[in-house]
Formats: C-alpha cells, structure tokens, sequence
C-alpha cells in the first residue's frame, strides 16, 4: 500500500485544522511536529510490533461518525461534570465554574504549573527514555486537539467529588487531559461517551498523593485511542479501571512510570464484546524505584467473532528493588469464533523482585453450567450469573463501592442485552 | 411419577464404556424409593442421566416425570417440571452470591412454569424461615455458592435449595457422604420435612445408616447397570450385614 496516499487525506485535515481552527495556535510547532510523525508513521499495521493484533482497518481522516446513542453510566454520581461536544467544552452543561472554585483549572493551552507535566510524549526521544515506542494517535492527537483540560488539585485537598468527564458528539474529536494531584492530594476522575476519536493524558500523582480513574466505554460503537501516562509518586496510588464493550476499534494505552518508593499502581480494564468487536488493553509499567508495586488485572468475556487484545508489560529497572509486580490476563470465550490474544512481557534488571503473569482463556466452567441449569436457571442465565463473576474480579479493582455497583449494573445490562438476542 | 423403563447409556465419549444397561424402576408419588449398590453400579450416572448432564448418551429404554419424557429437556426444563438432584459433590461457585443464584433460580422455574416472580420481600422471607430449620446462618448466605463450605455446609445448602425450589421428585445422591452423624441428623430432617404425598424421593446411598433416618418404602440394588433386587426396608439391613456379594452372584 502506498503510505502516502493513504496519508493524504489526514494531511489535508490537519493543514484545513491549522488554518481554520482558533485552538490550532496553542503549541502551533509541536504540533506540526507530531503531525510530521504520524505522517512519517503511518496508520498503524500489523508489522508494527505493538499492533500486530490490532489490525486499523478503513479508519479514515473523514470523522464524521456519529456515536451509538447510551445511556451514560455515570448519569447518576454526583460529580464535576465537564461535557465536551464535539470537542469542545459545553459551558452551559458543565460544572466549571464550581471545578474552578475548589481547583485549579485551564484549557490545555497551558498554565503554568504545566511545565513539569506537559510533554511527556516530546520525551520520547530522549537517550534511556522509558519505552519508545511509536505512539501514533497520541501524536495524531497531539496535532489536533481541540480542547481538553489541565487540572492542579493543591497539596493535601481530597477533591470532594469526582470529576467527570463526558464526550459527546460527532465521533472525531481529540482532546487533551493535563492532571497533576499534588503531594497530599487525592481525586478520582470518571470519563464516559464516544465523542472522542483520541484522548490522550498526562498525569503526574506526586508523592503520597492518589488518583483513582474509572472510565467507560460502552457506548464506543466506533472507535476510540486512547493514552494515558501517569507518573507515580513515592507512597502515591494510581489506579484505573475501564469497562469496554462493543467497539468496531478501541485501543487504550496505559502507561504508567513509578517513580518514587513504596508506591502502587494499578490497571484493570474489563472486556466484553460481541460481533465486530475489537478492544486492544495496552499497558507498560515501567518499576523505577523500590517497593512498588503494580498490577494489572484484564478480564474479557468474547461471543460471537468479537476479539480482544492484551499487551502487559512490566519493566523493572536495575534500582527498583523490592517490586512487586503482577499481571493476569483471562479471557471467557462464549463462541468458537471469538478470539483473545494476550501478550505478557516482563523485562527485569533487578535482582530482588517478586514478578508474576498468568494467562487463562477458556468457555465457562461446565460443572457449574449444569450445576446452576439444574436448579432451572437457563442458559443464558448461569452464564450471566459466571461471566459478572468473572468480571468481577477486575470490577474489584475499582476503589469506591458505589462505581464498583454502577459497573455491575453495565455489565449486567450488557448480558442481558445478550440473552435477549 | 418417575418412570424409569429399561434405560441403557453409555460415555459419549467412549462408546464402549456401557453403563447403564436396564434400569427400569417406578417411584409413585408419596413414597422414598433407595438405591443402594457398590461402587461402580452405575448409580450416580443414573442421576446425572435423570438431571440431564452432558457427556452421557441414553442408547435405549425412556425416563419420564408424570408422563413427560425427561430425556428430551434441557436441564432447566427438567427443573421446571419438577425434578431436583441433591449433588453428591456440591459445585462450588466463586463470585455468585448464594442469594442472588436462589432468586434467579427460583423465578426462572417460575417463569418456565407461567407463574409471576417471587417479590424480593416475600423471597427473603421465604429463605430466612427455611435456612433457619437446617441451621444455616445469615453469613452463609451471603457467600458465594458452596464456597468455602464444609461438606456439611454444602449438603444443607442442597436441602435449602430442595425446600426453596419445592419440586415433584428429588434425587439424593450419596447425600450421607462426608456427613458426621449430626449434620446427617439435620439433613435428614430437612428431608424428611419435605416428605409428602404429592412428592417422591429417590435416595442413592451406599449405606444403610441414612435410612435409618429417612426411611425408605422400597429399596433397590443395583449393580452393573441394572437392578438386580428390589424389596422393603429389610433388604437394606441385610445389605448392610452381609454385603452385595450374594446378591450380586445370584443376579
């Protein structure tokens, strides 16, 4: 295939974007820059190392799709709500001003503050820089952002509700998410809707400080990149869960750096898929102190041709003595034609470190079928009743009991959907 | 009510492994029918044929529940029309909550049957009364199914499930296994509560100390796929003081 025809068309969206777009003037040059290395890239292809089985397939720069229509499943948490329409912030509908009051927030055009966040993926060229890796959509979406949010919570405020953020609209966006918690400080952020092609964020979690980030995509019935890096502070928490079901294309990338002692990071995602699903769970923890520890807990449940992809990588660096790094990835296979593809890597330097993975894929356990069949429960019921179970396990991983519920409910929603089929 | 006319099966998988070869037997409504045999005989996968589990194949004879033939329903519909297995291995569940399995079961045999579904007051009315008569605590179930349940624990929790879903004909299969004498006590009792005329039982057991407890109308012996001796409660004690083996040889 010709690269450069296939490119043409994204180039002439960006060109159309620098010329036209009022956001096009935040950070003109680094964004031509990350345009030049998505274009020099390419749309990912199975060639490439960490896209060998997330094939992107007739994803075009025309991105006018709009999203499946979902009933949010966050609707009902009493958050900061900030809702972005079409990539663009909705004044009216969101909680800014209240956010605004108690933290301290920008446009990603920048504060401050930001300096010692912002860039992480300008560093990606950096001799010794963690994981260099071609990261195409988080250039793409470093080219192209249109609004986002950079967000400071001060040293020691346990932010009083979570802060949501929903996305709405035309399926093309790319927004931006700057987050720094500083030492003391705690904050969860919820994130829900399609209308984004990318997100990419960066969030820095100093020391002792904790971020909790619980995200959904149920309603992605297109596609969606995301990237998350996160450094993580001595004594801090990083945690995030996702909740994916039903995407055409979904790739979410986590990476995640502990850099200080004795803190802990961790990423769960749960996967559920039917026909035509594709959701790639990508995640780099790279162990860059002592007494951490990380884990990363992916459960899919795949019927019909539905796929899913895990790639884990755990990184410990000569210094990070004491790690205590762990990864299990298990998939439910509810069809013979449904796929999971699971890719654990673990590349240690240090020599005094606990590191595990495990890796199962199989149907649902017969001995309980038949056991919960025979008391009247049909089919699709015991099988409801295992694959909340099984999801469960990564649903655990969410901190606060109330988001713990409210992703039941989805995935419950989601079986039901199923056994009504 | 339970007919049983001269079942043959086999593994599905090895064709060559008969193990039923014959069964035929009737359990009238109102009566507890035994059956008790060596190791072996055949008896257990003659409850996993009744209930419906995978990996059997019938090859001949009929098996059927008020004149409905069980062997063409799915499991669930077995339970639907009536028909209970006690496990002898009780499956454990990991993640399903002990209530949450009941009421879904529960409502779906009610669905299958035409009925409404039980109200969540009126269901956790109903499972506190009964677990309260097998001494079963609160704490148990709001444990994942049979999970981390001592044996006792675990055939108790199969009589909660008898005395919740109500059904027309249980099977018991080695419910005495791994019972000391006072959780066989309990059981015992539990089934013996649910014993009326309008239900029947069939009691596999390789010992005659259970039916000290729940006294059967009729006892059969099997042995390699077949009943070979089918008689009153007497046939048990002697099968308990002199063993199968004339029983076996004269067959």
């Amino acid at each position: 295939m010709d690269a450069v025809n296939t490119m043409a068309p994204w180039r002439e969206a960006f060109d159309a974007f620098a010329a036209n777009d009022e956001a096009a003037a935040m950070g003109a040059k680094s964004r031509e820059q990350a345009f030049a290395r998505f274009e020099a890239h390419g749309l990912p292809t199975r060639r490439h190392e960490y896209w060998k089985y997330t094939p992107v397939r007739g994803l075009t720069a025309d991105t006018g799709v709009v999203s499946r229509a979902a009933a949010d499943p966050f609707a009902g948490v009493d958050a900061y709500r900030l809702i972005f329409v079409d990539g663009r912030i909705d004044m009216s509908r969101s909680d800014h001003a209240a956010l605004a009051a108690v933290a301290d927030i920008a446009g990603p055009e920048g504060a401050p503050w930001m300096e010692g966040v912002y860039g992480t993926l300008q560093n990606r060229d950096i001799p010794g820089a963690m994981f260099q890796v071609e990261r195409p959509f988080a250039d793409l979406n470093m080219a192209m952002f249109t609004d986002g949010l950079a967000i400071r919570i001060p040293a020691d405020l346990a932010l009083d509700k979570p802060i949501h953020l929903r996305y709405e609209g035309a399926v093309g966006s790319h927004l931006r998410l700057v987050m720094l918690v500083e030492a003391g400080a705690s904050m969860t952020v919820l994130e829900s809707g399609a209308g984004a092609l990318t997100t990419a964020a960066e969030i820095v979690v100093e020391d002792g400080a904790s971020l909790d980030h619980v995200r959904a995509q149920n309603e992605v019935g297109e596609r969606q990149f995301t990237a998350l890096y996160a450094k993580v502070g001595a004594e801090a928490a990083f945690k995030s869960f996702t909740l994916c079901a039903d995407s055409a294309l979904v790739r979410n990338e986590t990476v995640l750096t502990m850099a200080g002692d004795n803190g802990s990071g961790h990423v769960a995602a749960g996967v559920m898929g039917l026909d035509g699903t594709l959701i790639d769970n990508t995640v780099y923890v790279s162990h860059e102190a002592e007494h951490c520890e990380s884990r990363q807990v992916i459960k899919s449940v795949l019927d019909g041709n539905a796929k899913s992809v895990f790639q884990g990588k755990i990184f410990v660096k000569k210094d990070a003595q004491k790690t205590d790094g762990y990864q299990i990835s298990q998939a439910v296979l509810l069809s013979e034609n449904a796929e999971f593809n699971s890719k654990p890597e673990l590349e240690i330097y240090a020599d005094d470190v606990i590191c595990s993975h495990g890796c199962t894929t199989g149907s649902l356990d017969e001995d309980a079928m038949f056991y919960l069949r025979s008391r009247g429960c049909t089919e699709r019921e015991a099988e409801a009743l295992l694959v909340a179970a099984f999801i469960d396990e990564a649903i655990m991983e969410i901190s606060d009991e109330g988001l713990q519920e409210i992703m039941r409910a989805t995935t419950d929603e989601w079986m039901q959907a199923r056994a009504g089929k | 009510m339970l007919k049983i006319d001269n079942l043959h099966c086999q593994l599905e998988d090895e064709p060559d492994t008969k193990i039923l070869n014959g069964v035929s037997l009737e359990v009238p409504a109102g009566e507890v029918h035994a059956i008790m045999g060596p190791n072996g005989s055949g008896k257990s996968t003659l409850s996993y044929v009744l209930s419906g589990k995978d990996g059997y194949e019938v090859t001949g004879g009929s098996a059927t529940l008020d004149g409905d033939d069980l062997l063409d329903m799915d499991p669930e519909e077995r339970a639907a029309a009536g028909l209970f297995l006690a496990f002898q291995y009780p499956v454990e569940i990991p993640g399903v909550g002990n209530m949450i399995f009941l009421r879904t079961a529960m409502n779906a045999q009610r669905k299958a049957r035409g009925e409404d579904e039980i109200s969540a007051p009126d269901f956790l009315k109903l499972v506190r009364e009964k677990a309260k008569t097998l001494n079963i605590s609160p704490e148990m179930m709001k444990r994942p199914v049979n999970v981390g349940f001592s044996g006792g624990e675990k055939k108790r929790n199969e009589i909660l499930q008898m005395a919740l879903l109500q059904p027309k004909m249980c099977i018991l299969d080695e419910t005495d296994s791994g019972l000391d004498v006072d959780a066989m006590k309990l059981v015992s009792q539990g089934v013996n509560a649910l014993r009326d005329e309008g239900r029947g039982f069939l009691v596999i057991t390789h010992y005659q100390r259970l039916l000290d407890h729940i006294k059967p109308d009729v006892v059969h012996i099997m042995s390699a796929g077949r009943i070979i001796e089918t008689g009153g409660p007497d046939l048990a004690l002697k099968v308990e003081n002199e063993g199968y083996a004339d029983l076996i040889s004269a067959a």
